[in-house]
């Protein structure tokens, strides 16, 4: 259980995993995460499941190298076991014909789109994937969108590919030729917060995905929440994904940064 | 006759009660727990405050005991233990069987000698109380007993049924699960625990504290319920990654459902959000299960200087004495009500205040203020004072108004109770829950409302101690043997 049979670099800094875990390929659904734990003394973290194949009794993981945690996930080679992987956990996202779904994501929010690209097209939708990064070689999993998009436009801070710009001058591309009826949105805090300011001028329903601190993923600690509407919210059990135009991402901002000294001793002492 | 006044005629006994007059037993004082020094262990940890007693303290203690015809300490215990059969024993000197008669009862008396309310339970059924002494010592006696045994390397593993095959699957590892999954055992059942976190003992583990009841203490009552048979699988939510059909599927005939509580409450004030305010779940997990305050930890904890502690329960002294033991030099209880209406246990209020911990009664927040970079840095009480008494029999605090405070604070842990787990609710259909989210249950045989599943602990009774849980466990598995023989 939890052994990992094969291990691909996407980018210098995100990989990918296939992970033994044959109930969790089985129960798992598009908007899943699962909590990991590396080593006795290592920090439960929240990774989305990207994929699953029920036959091989495997899932996918793809980490990107944000933090201590994920950048000593990353070191696990083939054959490794994982100490602790539970799951899956959240809420799957809540997928229907709704028309053209705009699935709008950048940096490590890649991943757990590719899912949700999936469901939404085999749902009936037409998907229009923006996929954004801050250079070329940053831009991630751009074939298997393809696969499940109807248009594709690729966004790069310095213009080394695709279009030169941010995710919401792509997603404005979009807005401004064709009518979009829902937008989803995963990536760093900061770039859905601009997705959602975007989409709310538009009145474009909007749901985003959040990625928060936890330390059990089941409800109990509370470290994830989040002011929803006015209202403080779990993301472990009531979401991941929430109505973005109500989400407050400079709270969730700030909350994201809570242990960020203690983050870079942790870094400076250990070499990985 | 009952079985305990049976237990109470053998001639050993009769003898034992015959050697010394009551009154003369009624002169010996109780007695004293030996506890670490506040100034030492303020600064450790893990070290456990209480020391227990000694061999010889406890056969003195035992010799209090009156022995009486018609018990009532029995009654005062959720679990009905044979209280003055396990003490008579001690003072006989033989502590082994003193453990097996705690044991046919309870299958954690090292953890209910140490945790259990007993100045409300068993202990404030003692007939000492009525002459206006204080009532036997049962709960350091229990723990003695548990200890004994434990460190003898004698432990002695409770009679077991021929097994009868059938399969029945636990949720959560927590007390209720842990007395169910015991007595399911001990019937003879194939008993499987589903486990969530990565560590077995729910908030045994993960909420109370090493100071308290040290994790050993814990792993070694698992390993007994190992011995007899009960499997335990961790980092697996019913629910979630093994549904209830799935278990069905795999020829599990009932389910226990001790999944404990879920949501930590908050207050739904002003700068609540802050970093640096944060659930006393939270800030016990960090400590207790991920073990933060060791330096090789990779889990981070706030080691806040002014550290204020929001409530009046045995999690709020918990969080705030943890607090303390990290380096704050100002460590705050802030309670809404006056300390006779604190729920905490009394020795936890007497240790708390041996190490410093400041009260301040009469107390509820109304806002956090905090710094630019949005970290908690104040707090504005607001006073209070008791009014009308309410349902529960207590005094209501009501606001005294254009009254508040504003103190300096660095860290501030919200322990105002918690909801019942939402993820079995969620993910089962057809269960009944209350408005609250508490699983609607009978009382008596802790039945849920599909047949083939039963519940017990904080699930049902949003949050209440690890002795209830325990109870309800056995009524569960009570409950759960004859509903299951019916079918057959």
């Amino acid at each position: 259980m939890n052994k990992i049979v094969s291990k691909e670099y996407l980018s210098p800094n995100v990989v990918k995993f296939e992970v033994e875990a044959p109930l969790i390929a089985k129960a798992r659904k598009a908007g899943h995460f699962v909590m990991v734990r590396v080593g006795e003394k290592g920090e439960r973290i929240p990774l989305t499941i990207a994929d699953a194949n029920i036959e091989k009794g495997t899932i996918t993981l793809i980490v990107q190298k944000v933090g201590f945690s994920t950048i000593k996930f990353c070191t696990l080679e083939v054959g490794d076991i994982i100490t602790d992987l539970v799951g899956p956990l959240g809420n799957p996202t809540h997928v229907e014909k709704f028309g053209t779904v705009l699935c709008a994501c950048g940096g490590v929010g890649t991943a757990p789109m590719l899912p949700i690209v999936e469901s939404m097209k085999k749902a009936g939708n037409r998907v229009v994937t923006v996929l954004a990064a801050r250079t070329k070689e940053l831009i991630m999993l751009e074939n298997e969108m393809r696969k499940f998009s109807d248009d594709i436009i690729i966004m790069t801070d310095d213009g080394s590919y695709g279009n030169k710009g941010l995710v919401t001058a792509g997603i404005e591309m979009v807005i401004k030729r064709e009518k979009v009826d829902c937008c989803v949105t995963i990536g760093p805090a900061i770039m859905m917060k601009f997705v959602s300011e975007l989409t709310k001028k538009y009145n474009i329903p909007t749901i985003a995905s959040l990625n928060t601190i936890m330390i059990d993923g089941t409800g109990m600690c509370g470290s994830c929440r989040v002011t929803v509407g006015g209202k403080t919210r779990f993301v472990c059990v009531e979401g991941p994904e929430f109505d973005a135009h109500q989400v407050d991402f400079d709270e969730m901002l700030i909350r994201l940064n809570a242990y960020i000294d203690f983050e870079q001793e942790k870094l400076k002492k250990i070499s990985l | 006759m009952d079985k305990y006044s049976e237990e109470r005629t053998q001639s050993w006994r009769v003898e034992l009660r015959n050697s010394m007059k009551p009154k003369e037993r009624m002169k010996i004082p109780r007695a004293k727990m030996p506890e670490l020094l506040p100034e030492y262990r303020c600064h450790t940890m893990k070290e456990e405050v209480n020391l227990g007693l000694t061999p010889q303290m406890a056969m003195t203690e035992a010799k209090r005991c009156l022995d009486c015809a018609k018990p009532t300490c029995i009654e005062g215990c959720p679990v009905n233990i044979d209280i003055p059969t396990f003490i008579k024993n001690i003072e006989r000197g033989n502590f082994l069987e003193a453990a097996k008669t705690l044991k046919k009862s309870s299958m954690l008396p090292a953890v209910c000698g140490r945790v259990c309310p007993q100045e409300k339970q068993c202990e404030a059924q003692c007939i000492y109380l009525k002459t206006n002494k204080e009532a036997i010592a049962i709960g350091y006696l229990e723990r003695f007993a548990a200890d004994y045994e434990r460190e003898s390397g004698n432990m002695s593993i409770p009679e077991k049924a021929p097994a009868n095959h059938i399969k029945v699957a636990v949720v959560g590892s927590g007390p209720a699960s842990l007395s169910f999954a015991g007595d399911m055992a001990k019937m003879g059942y194939e008993v499987v625990v589903f486990e969530a976190l990565h560590e077995i003992g729910g908030v045994l583990k993960y909420g109370i504290p090493e100071f308290r009841l040290p994790n050993y203490v814990v792993d070694v009552e698992v390993q007994n319920l190992k011995t007899l048979g009960v499997q335990f699988v961790t980092n697996c939510i019913v629910g979630k990654t093994l549904t209830l059909k799935d278990l069905e599927d795999e020829g599990y005939k009932g389910l226990f459902i001790g999944s404990g509580a879920g949501l930590p409450r908050f207050m739904n004030i002003k700068g609540e959000n802050l970093v640096g305010v944060m659930s006393a779940n939270e800030y016990l997990t960090r400590v207790n299960l991920m073990d933060a305050a060791d330096p090789e930890a990779e889990t981070p904890i706030f080691r806040g200087k002014k550290v204020a502690v929001i409530g009046g329960g045995n999690t709020a002294i918990d969080a705030v004495r943890t607090a303390r033991r990290l380096g704050a030099e100002k460590a705050m209880i802030i309670y809404r009500r006056t300390e006779q209406e604190m729920p905490a246990r009394i020795e936890e209020v007497k240790h708390a205040k041996e190490e410093g911990i400041e009260f301040m009664m009469l107390r509820n927040p109304k806002e956090y203020i905090g710094d630019e970079k949005g970290r908690v840095i104040q707090m504005l009480l607001q006073v209070m004072k008791l009014g009308e008494v309410d349902d529960s029999g207590r005094q209501t605090p009501v606001p005294v108004i254009g009254e508040t405070e504003l103190i300096d604070v660095d860290e501030v842990i919200i322990s105002i109770g918690v909801s019942p787990n939402p993820l079995i609710p969620q993910s089962v259909k057809g269960l009944e829950v209350t408005k609250r989210g508490k699983l609607v249950v009978n009382n008596e045989t802790m039945q849920a409302t599909i047949p083939n599943i039963f519940a017990g602990g904080d699930i049902v009774r949003g949050s209440a101690t690890v002795i209830l849980a325990m109870g309800d466990g056995r009524r569960a598995a009570k409950g759960m043997d004859r509903w299951l023989k019916n079918q057959q």
